[in-house]
């Protein structure tokens, strides 16, 4: 017998090894970052030398602290603009140059970060701009603004548009209708749009590598030369690290994204 | 007037600020990329010669088109290092695009086959990865890949192997690496079309007697097509041009042309020949890139 709907075996063992494949190596990470032995492959008892390692070295620290600042930077002006770009393209109709602005925009979702990375770098010199802190800031609200107008976007395509042109039949101008009905019902939306830019901030390599300048490196271009001479059980230890923030982050913003789509479902039925 | 388009102005006006801002920091600087790829290199800070200065007048303008040149070009094609890189990088990425569709499909398939409220949940796992950083998951398989790293204790603990295997600097390091960075994206667009699909269909094929496999080929397979040339295109096109992960795990004998650009930027400072490597890379990416506009422009302005 076969049956075409519900689950077959081969389903459930493609589900199961995907999702074994995708989880076990960052599992065995965190793992061997509690690993008292210098030798990374030793199983030594557990222990949190290696955090203790991190957290006295100066240079990671400097780094962390580098990136954290540009991500929260980066991510807060990308959600605006990226929320500005997702409206104008979802509500703003037919207007002079919407081909190019969308194809500016969807562009870098997919462009190697080598070539976003030099021409940002070129233009940089070309304006003779100090690199750093401001550089890799500006190179990273262009990267992630693009996912946060995708992510807002589709959410717009997909909401009943009668709710804000019933507020405007009863008198709202645009802009207070915006404000009081778009607004709150995209808001989820407009938080996971922050959420991912913030990580993928956090996570460059390659642009911020491009846009930096000396003495102002991120924890990625730092974790990146340490790698490349090989696995250093600090390194485990700071990877568990930027693993548990963004994994608060996550939960924090479903939580408060949670919240507001409740909200959102109780004003609905107005 | 229809209310809908007197809201429309304002949301006009909102386009104007990431306008600005991506003509300037996006579109722009191709502009510098070109001009510095036709220019000369030089021994100087920064390494390249000034093309033109507009202080100078119509004159130094005119002399400074005279310069141009298309030295840089003429080297990438020139040298057999740029031409296997670009060779190599189009292999690389057509290899893995099909490697992640022969196993991203079966997951896609199966997150599609769940019950509606284990979809959901299904769907946030295979999210989740995606966020953690990329970096720090090419590390992991470093861990897991290394002379006595966990896959060759297994390998020997269940005797399949009598010594270590070499996997860092290999090949097949690198496909690892890449199959599992990009997993998410080949299968979240391959979910996507698979769960919108009327399984009556399937139902249909099974019941005129087709068996499983036509059902597949015939039916499934033609159907998701949208979600397959999304999956492959978001994984293909940034693939071609991917550094960290050839660089950490693959061997240093071939380059990709991601590698060779950074080489030639950070090791030997030559701005001009990375230049005029970035222009190339853009141009073998102009269809693949131009196709993938149009699908995301269809998929989020009509709504799904």
């Amino acid at each position: 017998m076969r049956k075409v709907s519900g689950l077959s075996r081969f389903n459930i063992a493609s589900l199961t090894l995907g999702l074994a494949f995708l989880y076990l190596p960052i599992l065995i990470l965190v793992i061997y970052s509690f690993n008292a032995s210098r030798l990374v492959t030793v199983w030594g008892g557990w222990s949190l030398r290696w955090y203790h390692e991190f957290f006295n070295d100066r240079a990671m620290i400097e780094a962390a602290w580098m990136s954290l600042k540009v991500a929260l930077a980066s991510a807060t002006m990308a959600t605006l603009f990226g929320t500005l770009a997702a409206v104008a393209l979802s509500r703003g109709e037919r207007f002079v140059g919407r081909t190019l602005f969308s194809g500016m925009l969807y562009a870098p979702l997919v462009m190697p970060e080598v070539i976003t990375g030099l021409s940002l770098l070129l233009l940089f010199v070309a304006l003779n701009a100090e690199r750093g802190f401001w550089t890799v800031t500006i190179a990273h609200t262009t990267l992630t603004m693009c996912f946060v107008a995708v992510v807002v976007q589709s959410r717009l395509g997909s909401l009943d548009r009668s709710l804000e042109e019933a507020a405007m039949d009863l008198g709202c101008n645009p802009v207070r209708a915006f404000v009081a009905v778009t607004l709150p019902l995209i808001a989820p939306s407009i938080v996971a749009g922050w959420m991912l830019a913030f990580t993928l901030s956090l996570d460059d390599l390659v642009i911020a590598s491009f846009t930096t300048g000396p003495g102002s490196a991120t924890l990625p271009i730092r974790i990146y030369s340490e790698v490349r001479l090989g696995v250093k059980p600090e390194i485990n230890a700071i990877c568990t690290l930027v693993i548990g923030l963004i994994a608060v982050v996550i939960v924090v913003a479903s939580l408060a994204s949670k919240l507001s789509s409740e909200q959102g479902e109780s004003a609905a039925p107005l | 007037m229809s209310s809908r388009r007197i809201f429309a102005r304002p949301a006009r006006l909102a386009a104007i600020a990431p306008y600005v801002w991506m003509v300037l920091f996006f579109l722009v600087p191709f502009g510098f990329v070109l001009k510095i790829a036709l220019s000369q290199t030089a021994i100087a800070q920064p390494p390249y010669e000034p093309l033109f200065d507009l202080a100078a007048g119509w004159d130094a303008l005119e002399a400074a088109f005279g310069a141009l040149s298309l030295d840089n070009f003429r080297l990438l094609a020139s040298d057999d290092i740029y031409v296997f890189a670009y060779v190599r990088s189009l292999t690389v990425a057509v290899t893995a695009t099909a490697l992640l569709l022969v196993i991203g499909y079966p997951i896609a398939y199966g997150m599609a086959r769940l019950p509606s409220r284990w979809q959901a949940v299904a769907m946030v796992l295979v999210i989740v990865p995606f966020w953690t950083s990329f970096l720090i998951r090419i590390y992991a398989w470093i861990n897991i890949l290394q002379h006595d790293g966990l896959l060759n204790q297994i390998l020997l603990m269940l005797h399949l192997v009598s010594q270590p295997v070499v996997w860092l600097s290999t090949d097949s390091a690198m496909y690892i690496g890449i199959v599992y960075s990009y997993l998410p994206f080949m299968i979240l667009p391959l979910y996507a079309t698979l769960a919108k699909m009327e399984p009556a269909l399937e139902e249909a094929a099974g019941d005129l007697g087709a068996p499983p496999w036509q059902v597949f080929w015939l039916v499934t397979f033609p159907l998701s097509l949208p979600g397959v040339g999304a999956g492959v295109l978001l994984c293909f096109i940034p693939i071609v041009g991917e550094f960290v992960i050839p660089d950490l795990l693959a061997g240093s004998n071939s380059l990709m042309i991601g590698q060779t650009l950074w080489l030639e930027f950070f090791t030997n400072k030559d701005w001009p020949v990375a230049s005029a490597a970035a222009i190339v890379l853009l141009a073998v990416l102009l269809v693949p890139l131009l196709l993938y506009e149009r699908l995301q422009k269809r998929q989020l302005e009509q709504g799904r």
